[in-house]
């Protein structure tokens, strides 16, 4: 089973942003529970083979005063794929650090090693204020702007900045097949 | 929260303000583009006056704003009339009916970010067939006003979406890969009637005219 995470604050992004995502993983008949994470409980986790932790609209940053409530990444043992706003949560937790990029609509990035079925140059759809660094990850690509994709040097923690939901399914299908 | 919805008049934008209502949103207005290009890379233009019908019909105000539909310059003309809502009726964010199209989606973020308003797009990357069949479900009465791909033709002017329709074109998908809620252009629609609007509207009268796989009908509607 899949625990897909919303992170947004208005229920109405749920089709925006939450949706998309369900509709792949539908696709692939593969057990998903979607939950906010003001909502999650141990149980939830026990179950879960794998995480998702959605993004949302450029104005809803409220999920950035919550980064303590997503301390549980640091003990969940079982891999961790965190889109946008999700990426920025695995970054943050991991003692990384915010900068302002603004990149919104379609962009080419770089990746620069195989990550779940894309490598090299590549279109994607951003819609972001923000990307995050932080030293406990690999960069695996990036645009002309910043860091499009991560993932932890020893943990199975991935993250995008662009929303592969939109233009890179196949990045969501080879997750959560992996 | 306080919406103005992007409203062209036919099933999805129309849906995406029927969502937005039903969670609790107020639609404070509907804004119109009148743009004066066929070819305009951002609004549907067919029927697009009868708005004015809808609107009065729904009860909610409607902004009108018109371009000449010029590449880009046309996006000065959408930002102001949503600037024009937020001054006028307070609104918090726009809500719009775009599907696939990520040239659409992007200039409204910028333009909502940049106004500091909410951009909400409901309808966002949605299974067509599941679009077509929320809209039978929930009672919409739409009409087909504009074909433009092979093979279809004029016999498929003022067809009404319901399960016959669903139906064909899921046999064009297989066949030709016809995109069946249109999104690639292949239709233009026009709502007569759906939970928004207090009174149904009626066709009172219809031109046709095109050629080949490319034909439009013109409708006045009371």
């Amino acid at each position: 089973m899949i625990l897909l995470i919303k992170i947004c604050k208005i229920p109405f992004h749920y089709f925006e942003f939450v949706k998309p995502i369900e509709n792949v993983l539908k696709k692939l008949n593969i057990e998903f529970i979607t939950i906010h994470y003001n909502d999650l409980n141990p149980e939830m986790f026990s179950k879960a083979d794998k995480v998702i932790i959605s993004g949302t609209s450029l104005k809803d940053n409220s999920f950035l005063d919550d980064v303590d409530k997503f301390e549980w990444i640091k003990e969940f043992e079982k891999p961790i794929l965190g889109i946008c706003g999700g990426m920025h949560i695995l970054g943050l937790i991991y003692d990384g650090k915010l900068k302002e990029v603004q990149e919104i609509g379609l962009s080419k990035i770089y990746f620069n090693e195989e990550f779940f079925g894309f490598n090299g140059k590549t279109e994607v759809y951003e819609l972001h204020n923000l990307c995050v660094e932080s030293s406990e990850f690999d960069v695996i690509a990036i645009s002309e702007e910043c860091t499009q994709a991560i993932k932890h040097k020893d943990r199975l923690l991935y993250g995008v900045l662009f929303h592969p939901e939109v233009r890179n399914k196949k990045l969501i299908e080879s997750f959560a097949k992996c | 929260m306080k919406l103005a919805a992007l409203f062209s008049g036919g099933k999805d934008s129309a849906f995406a303000t029927y969502l937005a209502r039903e969670h609790a949103h107020e639609i404070s207005c509907l804004i119109a583009i009148f743009s004066k290009n066929p070819e305009s890379y951002m609004f549907h233009t067919p029927s697009i006056s009868k708005v004015k019908k809808q609107a009065e019909s729904a009860n909610i105000p409607l902004i009108i704003q018109k371009t000449k539909g010029e590449k880009e310059l046309e996006l000065k003309d959408l930002a102001a009339a949503i600037k024009k809502a937020k001054d006028k009726h307070g609104i918090n964010g726009i809500v719009t009916g775009t599907v696939e199209s990520a040239y659409q989606v992007s200039r409204i973020q910028k333009i909502c970010y940049s106004l500091d308003l909410y951009c909400f797009n409901p309808l966002w990357q949605k299974d067509q067939f599941e679009l077509l069949k929320d809209l039978i479900e929930n009672n919409f009465e739409i009409v087909i006003t504009g074909v433009y791909a092979f093979p279809l033709d004029e016999t498929w002017l003022g067809r009404a979406i319901d399960k016959t329709f669903l139906d064909d074109t899921i046999k064009l998908h297989d066949k030709y890969k016809i995109n069946p809620a249109g999104e690639g252009g292949e239709f233009e629609t026009f709502v007569l009637n759906c939970p928004l609007f207090t009174k149904a509207l009626e066709i009172s009268d219809k031109k046709i005219y095109g050629k080949q796989n490319s034909w439009t009908m013109e409708i006045e509607v009371t």
